[in-house]
């Protein structure tokens, strides 16, 4: 008895053992669900899971499941960002333990019982449990909203290092907030037009809309929702990455102002988009957008910078060859930012030379066409957000030596081999036509496969190890049962 | 020597992906016995329109049982330019539409009324010959559907012999007859019951050039050399309204310039030949798979 309530006690009452557990759970979901379509239904590998797993696909249902399976996985990862800033930021621990506690509840009652509604016959109890599964994802979202509270003289700062006001004021602390409080506020984007449709079948898929000129505002609402969700998410992990590698210095000075700027400009833009001020929401969404991407590029030059300089420290006049092996000798630690900036080859750049050039080139391809863009690059973006935090995890659990190159530039090449592949596979009808396209399809399809397909071995190979590790009386868990992040912020 | 070995492969790789494609490899020829100058009546009445099976109604039409297909084209473009219908440019074989009010919202492009695109004659993909007067057909592809074909090409065809492209209501109610199944023939989708991508059938080769069109009414429950298909015809005895390739539909939106596409084709999966699924694209756009039908 007590081996297991201590293995429970680790898993769900420690940060590191809550991320783990959350994500375990992606993982798993991940890897059924995606035998479900592309190459593996090609294959017919689709078949054989929906019989076996005894799931009851209705033809009309697809957008219905396809959503809630988005937030399942979703909810998942915000616990993880949820599980870090806990673990990372000062707050009292009643609210770490509730805001913890809450979320997990939350999640799994959104992963199980959403996808058991989804994907397993419409049981309505499941639904039910799926929505109170958000609603505590929501309340959760507001205690963090109050634990984070930047005004708090607690939380003021002394260490001149860091972003702050002349009284103290933590501009990083109000960054993580001012994220948190947009987040809880754009669900509501996302809530209101789910309620408005009803059972969650009855919905639509918002790159199958996008060329229709006259949207109502709930298709609206719908579309900004998921724009600016992925966009939180993006810009809190970037925010966690920051306080991981313990930015600061006069970088940061100039990063957090940009950040909180950039933060509430972006969701102005979003919910604009709701309101008459539709023509110029997107304006708006570009003048958010800017500062916080610049901040980004911030913490970037701040991260290769120190890694220069930490790894060349030794060397009296480093040339080139000294700088670049000093950048990338450590993938957990480099990794994260260079995935950010790999983020704009696969996601931002085609999203900005899309809209400089959609009536131009992508309004004249057929919708399916734009739909592959659209759906493409956000499918990068969620992956790269997952990998950013893959490499973070490696670090949690301590990977030193080699396996840590190993891990670390598996998860780097691995994931930029297929997400590069899908990037071509997107912009593929800008040079070459649809008669002619078969061999470079299957070469693309080949490398997004080999890429994510051995991803996810890496993963399974981590998870499975993990697992073993819990029979252990005083294995890995043991040590992570009391270790908190902030000991492992860089100094 | 591994690293080697890993160039080697990745350029192997590489190289693959750039090989040329064959788009005139030998064709398996079937007849199927579905003729194509046949019309099928849809009586006037409700149905269930769309995803979410809203109740919508359409008067009585005729529509097509198979697509347009490549030789019915072939002989239309040849009494049509005899007959000053429609005109060569260079390249493009051109005809008169007389274009669509313009709203100026956003995105919206303008479609003056004059002469456009109705087929090019120089694109690789395209099956219609032209040997000065007259227009006949690649061997092989009599029998396919006319694709490489604009919106305008398909608005002209229909046009010429008193008829007109479907609305979306019509083509979905012509698809799907008057219950709720979201495929012509019912609940599910097999491999044998339609032309999509890597549905293995005799017409495709994933490893070179992929999908090809099947002739029309291919899926119609006959066995091809070994090759067994379902029968597949929609509840009023239509073939192909899934799969195969996309059909341009007629209707004309305000503020608006393109047009919209239905039924899915064999480069799109499953999930596409759906029957509400709908697909857009500007009235100039053409592809190997899209093509048409008419109803009267």
């Amino acid at each position: 008895m007590q081996f297991i309530k201590d293995r429970f006690n680790y898993l769900f009452n420690s940060t590191k053992g809550l991320i783990l557990v959350a994500i375990a759970m992606v993982g798993m979901v991940t890897a059924v669900w995606g035998m479900l379509s592309g190459p593996m239904a090609e294959m017919g590998v689709r078949e054989i899971v929906v019989k076996a797993l005894g799931m009851q696909i209705v033809q009309a249902e697809r957008e219905g499941r396809i959503i809630i399976l988005y937030h399942s996985i979703a909810m998942a990862i915000i616990a993880i960002e949820t599980y870090m800033v806990t673990g990372l930021l000062k707050m009292k621990e009643s609210f770490k333990t509730a805001i913890n506690a809450m979320i997990t509840v939350g999640y799994i009652l959104t992963m199980v019982f959403g996808m058991g509604f989804a994907y397993f016959g419409r049981n309505w109890a499941f639904h039910g449990l799926y929505i109170t599964g958000l609603s505590l994802i929501f309340f959760a979202g507001v205690l963090l909203i109050i634990a984070l509270n930047p005004w708090n003289r607690e939380y003021y700062i002394t260490d001149k290092d860091y972003a702050r006001t002349k009284s103290g004021f933590d501009l990083e602390r109000a960054a993580f907030f001012a994220t948190a409080v947009t987040t809880v506020l754009s669900s509501l984007f996302g809530a209101v037009p789910g309620s408005y449709y009803g059972n969650g079948f009855e919905t639509f898929l918002a790159e199958n809309i996008i060329r229709i000129p006259h949207k109502t505002m709930m298709e609206y609402s719908v579309i900004g929702h998921l724009h600016i969700m992925l966009a939180l998410i993006g810009i809190m992990i970037t925010l966690i990455i920051g306080r991981w590698l313990n930015f600061k210095g006069i970088l940061h000075k100039i990063a957090m102002p940009l950040m909180i700027l950039g933060t509430i400009v972006l969701n102005l833009g979003v919910w604009g988009v709701v309101t008459p001020l539709e023509p110029v929401a997107h304006m708006v969404i570009y003048v958010g957008a800017t500062p916080s991407m610049f901040a980004a590029l911030l913490l970037l030059i701040w991260d290769w910078n120190k890694l220069i300089k930490d790894g060349t420290a030794h060397i009296q006049k480093p040339n080139l060859g000294h700088k670049l092996s000093a950048l990338v000798r450590d993938p957990l630690k480099f990794g994260p930012t260079w995935q950010m900036l790999f983020m704009n080859f696969t996601t931002s750049g085609i999203g900005i030379f899309m809209a400089v050039k959609l009536d131009e080139i992508f309004r004249v391809w057929p919708a399916r066409e734009e739909r592959i863009e659209l759906t493409g690059h956000w499918h990068v973006l969620s992956a790269i957000i997952a990998t950013i935090i893959l490499l973070y995890y490696g670090d949690m659990n301590g990977f030193k030596g080699k396996l840590r190159q190993w891990y670390g530039w598996s998860i780097i090449i691995l994931s930029d081999i297929a997400f590069a592949a899908v990037t071509v596979f997107e912009m593929k009808r800008l040079f070459i036509s649809e008669a002619e396209q078969q061999p470079l399809v299957n070469s693309l399809m080949y490398a997004i496969d080999f890429g994510l397909g051995m991803l996810l071995v890496l993963l399974a190979i981590l998870l499975g190890w993990r697992l073993i590790d819990l029979f252990k009386p005083q294995g890995r868990w043991a040590e992570e049962l009391d270790h908190e992040l902030t000991e492992e912020v860089d100094r | 020597m591994k690293r080697s070995i890993f160039t080697l492969s990745l350029l192997i790789a590489l190289l693959a992906s750039c090989a040329p494609v064959d788009l005139n490899a030998p064709m398996p020829a079937f007849e199927t016995g579905i003729d194509p100058n046949t019309w099928a009546q849809v009586p006037a009445g409700e149905f269930h329109l769309g995803q979410h099976e809203d109740m919508a109604f359409t008067e009585a039409y005729e529509i097509m049982v198979t697509d347009v297909t490549a030789a019915q084209y072939a002989d239309f473009l040849t009494t049509a330019l005899t007959e000053g219908y429609v005109k060569i440019d260079g390249e493009n074989i051109l005809g008169y539409y007389p274009g669509d009010e313009f709203r100026g919202v956003k995105h919206e492009e303008r479609i003056n009324a004059g002469d456009w695109l109705l087929i090019p004659l120089n694109d690789p993909s395209q099956r219609i010959l032209f040997d000065g007067t007259t227009f006949s057909v690649q061997a092989g592809y009599e029998n396919h559907p006319m694709t490489m074909v604009s919106w305008f090409g398909a608005w002209g065809y229909c046009g010429f012999y008193d008829a007109r492209l479907p609305t979306e209501i019509e083509w979905e109610k012509a698809a799907r007859g008057t219950d709720e199944r979201p495929f012509p023939w019912g609940e599910e989708i097999a491999r044998e019951n339609a032309n999509f991508y890597s549905s293995r059938d005799p017409f495709e080769d994933m490893s070179s050039f992929g999908s090809r069109t099947s002739p029309v009414g291919f899926y119609n429950g006959k066995n091809y050399d070994g090759y067994q298909t379902r029968d597949s015809a929609s509840p009023y005895g239509l073939y192909d309204m899934a799969g195969n390739v996309w059909q341009w539909t007629g209707d004309v939106y305000e503020g608006m310039h393109y047009r919209f596409l239905r039924g899915g084709s064999k480069d799109t999966y499953d999930m596409d030949l759906r029957i509400w699924v709908r697909n857009n694209a500007t009235p100039t756009y053409f592809s190997p798979g899209v093509g048409f039908r008419c109803v009267r």
